[in-house]
């Protein structure tokens, strides 16, 4: 088990009332705050205020290396040992489009799924205190700060209408 | 978690509720008949790995393959197996794309559906090819003289084709599956803790982790989606590309995807139905999900009535003599009865759905389903086999009666298929749990002057 990270956990219910809480304390100055909850939400993330994700960029590498791969491997092959076969062209594009299309979808798949692990796993939520209900029907909202916060913390949580707090700090 | 009581004739409306339903599914103990159900699955299922041992002894000549009729039941199967998984994409993926609110309850069942048809197709050219032993000469690596498998060929492209579906509609639905498992993980105890944590990846629905997440999934289901139409499409030029009459026809891309779709669907019914109640899920699978889905099937088997009729109309407009000989005897020839049954299950069955007393009656759309699955194997079988059995030239013509291997095989392929996605539905969360509850608004405290 990793080492526990110090701070302050607030569950909510209503989803304005966490929206809010969010926006306080982004507007403190808090920018590293870990948001819980059991399904996407839009106006979560409208106050969490993270730029788009960077998975985009993986996807659309990976369907460029699946296009190149396809269409250059059918043909180099069809090039290194040339076999006419009813007068057709050796290096025959529109034949080689089912090959190309394939690779396309499947190495732009595979480098969205590594796109997921690798983004994620680059923010560690290791040692960060969770609560199976935020699974369920609970939004979570972690501060990590020192003791000396933890009380302004705490009470930016319960002026927002948080159900539960727990400091560990 | 809270404790709320259940009453199926009420749609679940919040998110507690949802975990706990779903969740309900996989920690109730299973019923006898459930065990029995396994236990008759597992049985079929090794039928089929023994008949294809007797297959992998004796060799094709038990398949009853005779020429000019080479490709049979098995590959007919295939066609078929592969047909089923549309739909599962199709509602996982394309409905997805269209943010279709009805898809959700029905998504998870469906691409489970999916991945299981494709991975019982996946043995059918492997069980063709007669050689089985060596079915891995089928991937593109050059041979020991360095010749590279010819891309020019629709089979190599089949290849490609259905390596890649099932791979993206594996990975499609693991991911989907990932969130809804640390919820499972969340409400368990004992081992199923242990082994739905280590499934869950450390998920714990953080904003770092949903960021990501919904990106990534929506430019799956947008590579999913034209994936889909391409695979049956792909298949359908293993037939089209060639110059056999009956199979030389540019509409069967379309043709193929629609029959596809057509038939999924089917089998979403017949799995769906007992399902729900089985697993009393009667109020998150309701009507609605029911009629739409119905309405689906009513689309593409209108579509496929037209390229029925629209075939036949080809064969005689073109004034080829073998064409037209193909088709009437598609009609009246020896196999008569396989192209009835296609034309009834599947053109006629389909228009019963214009009515909505019938959309809505699950006894009726149980029935129907079972005309769809026997109606689109037979449209596969009169493709292949028919088809193979008039060529240029009359005296070259020949038939082919399945064999018990046949019979047994394909019987088979519904245990395989049958056993994985029982185990799965047991198992893991039937229905989408976060992609339902993103539909459910959450309580707030200020009243809330419109939706978004």
């Amino acid at each position: 088990m990793a080492t526990q990270v110090p701070g302050v956990l607030g569950s909510f219910e209503h989803i304005d009332a966490a929206c809010d809480a969010i926006r306080e304390l982004k507007a403190d100055g808090r920018a590293d705050i870990t948001v819980y909850s059991a399904a996407p939400n839009h106006e979560l993330e409208a106050a969490i205020g993270d730029p788009i994700s960077k998975v985009r960029l993986f996807t659309l590498v990976g369907g460029f290396t699946g296009v190149t791969a396809g269409f250059s491997l059918a043909i180099w092959m069809a090039r290194d040992w040339p076999l006419l076969v009813g007068g057709k062209p050796i290096a025959a594009i529109p034949a080689f489009v089912v090959i190309g299309f394939e690779l396309t979808i499947l190495i732009g798949a595979l480098s969205t799924i590594a796109a997921i692990i690798i983004l994620s796993a680059m923010k560690s939520l290791k040692g960060r205190p969770y609560h199976p209900r935020y699974s369920d029907d609970r939004i979570g909202i972690f501060v990590p700060c020192g003791p000396s916060e933890a009380q302004d913390v705490q009470q930016l949580f319960e002026r927002h209408g948080s159900v539960e707090v727990s400091r560990d700090a | 978690m809270a404790v709320i009581a259940h009453d199926p004739s009420r749609p679940t409306q919040t998110h507690a509720e949802v975990t706990r339903d779903v969740v309900r599914t996989i920690t109730e103990a299973p019923t006898r008949g459930y065990y029995i159900l396994v236990g008759v699955l597992a049985f079929l299922t090794a039928v089929l790995l023994g008949t294809v041992t007797m297959l992998l002894k004796h060799g094709l000549g038990l398949a009853g393959y005779a020429p000019p009729i080479m490709w049979s039941v098995y590959i007919t199967t295939f066609v078929f197996w592969v047909g089923i998984g549309h739909a599962g994409t199709l509602i996982s993926a394309i409905l997805f794309l269209f943010r279709s609110p009805w898809r959700t309850a029905v998504y998870r069942a469906t691409e489970a559906m999916t991945v299981f048809a494709v991975m019982t197709a996946a043995l059918f050219p492997i069980i063709h090819i007669g050689r089985q032993w060596i079915f891995y000469w089928l991937l593109p690596y050059p041979n020991a003289r360095y010749l590279w498998p010819n891309f020019k060929s629709p089979l190599l492209w089949d290849v490609f084709a259905i390596s890649t579906y099932l791979t993206v509609s594996s990975t499609f639905l693991m991911v989907g599956l990932v969130p809804d498992i640390a919820a499972v993980r969340d409400h368990v105890s004992g081992w199923r803790k242990k082994l739905y944590s280590m499934l869950s990846l450390g998920w714990t629905g953080a904003d770092s982790q949903w960021r990501h997440y919904t990106r990534a999934y929506l430019y799956l289901a947008a590579l999913a989606a034209p994936l889909v139409l391409s695979v049956h499409s792909v298949v359908s030029w293993d037939f089209a590309v060639s110059i056999v009459p009956g199979w030389h026809g540019t509409i069967f891309a379309p043709y193929f995807v629609a029959g596809a779709i057509y038939s999924g669907i089917g089998m979403t019914f017949t799995l769906l139905i007992p399902l729900r109640k089985m697993l009393r899920l009667e109020h998150m699978i309701t009507d609605y999900h029911f009629d739409n889905l119905s309405k689906l099937t009513l689309f593409t088997g209108t579509i496929l009535f037209y390229a029925y009729a629209m075939e036949y109309f080809v064969a005689w407009y073109s004034g080829s003599t073998f064409e037209q000989t193909t088709f009437w005897r598609r009609a009246f020839g020896p196999n008569w009865w396989a192209g009835w049954s296609m034309i009834i299950c599947n053109a006629f069955v389909s228009q019963l759905l214009w009515f909505r007393k019938i959309r809505v009656n699950l006894t009726a759309l149980f029935v129907i389903s079972i005309f769809i699955n026997i109606g689109m194997w037979f449209e596969r079988y009169v493709i292949v086999v028919s088809s193979l059995a008039n060529d240029y030239l009359p005296n070259a013509w020949g038939q082919i009666n399945p064999t018990w291997a046949d019979w047994l095989i394909l019987l088979g392929s519904f245990g395989w298929f049958g056993l994985w996605f029982t185990l799965f539905y047991k198992n893991f969360p039937i229905v989408a749990i976060q992609e339902i509850k993103e539909m459910i608004p959450m309580p707030r405290r200020k009243s809330h002057g419109g939706a978004h």
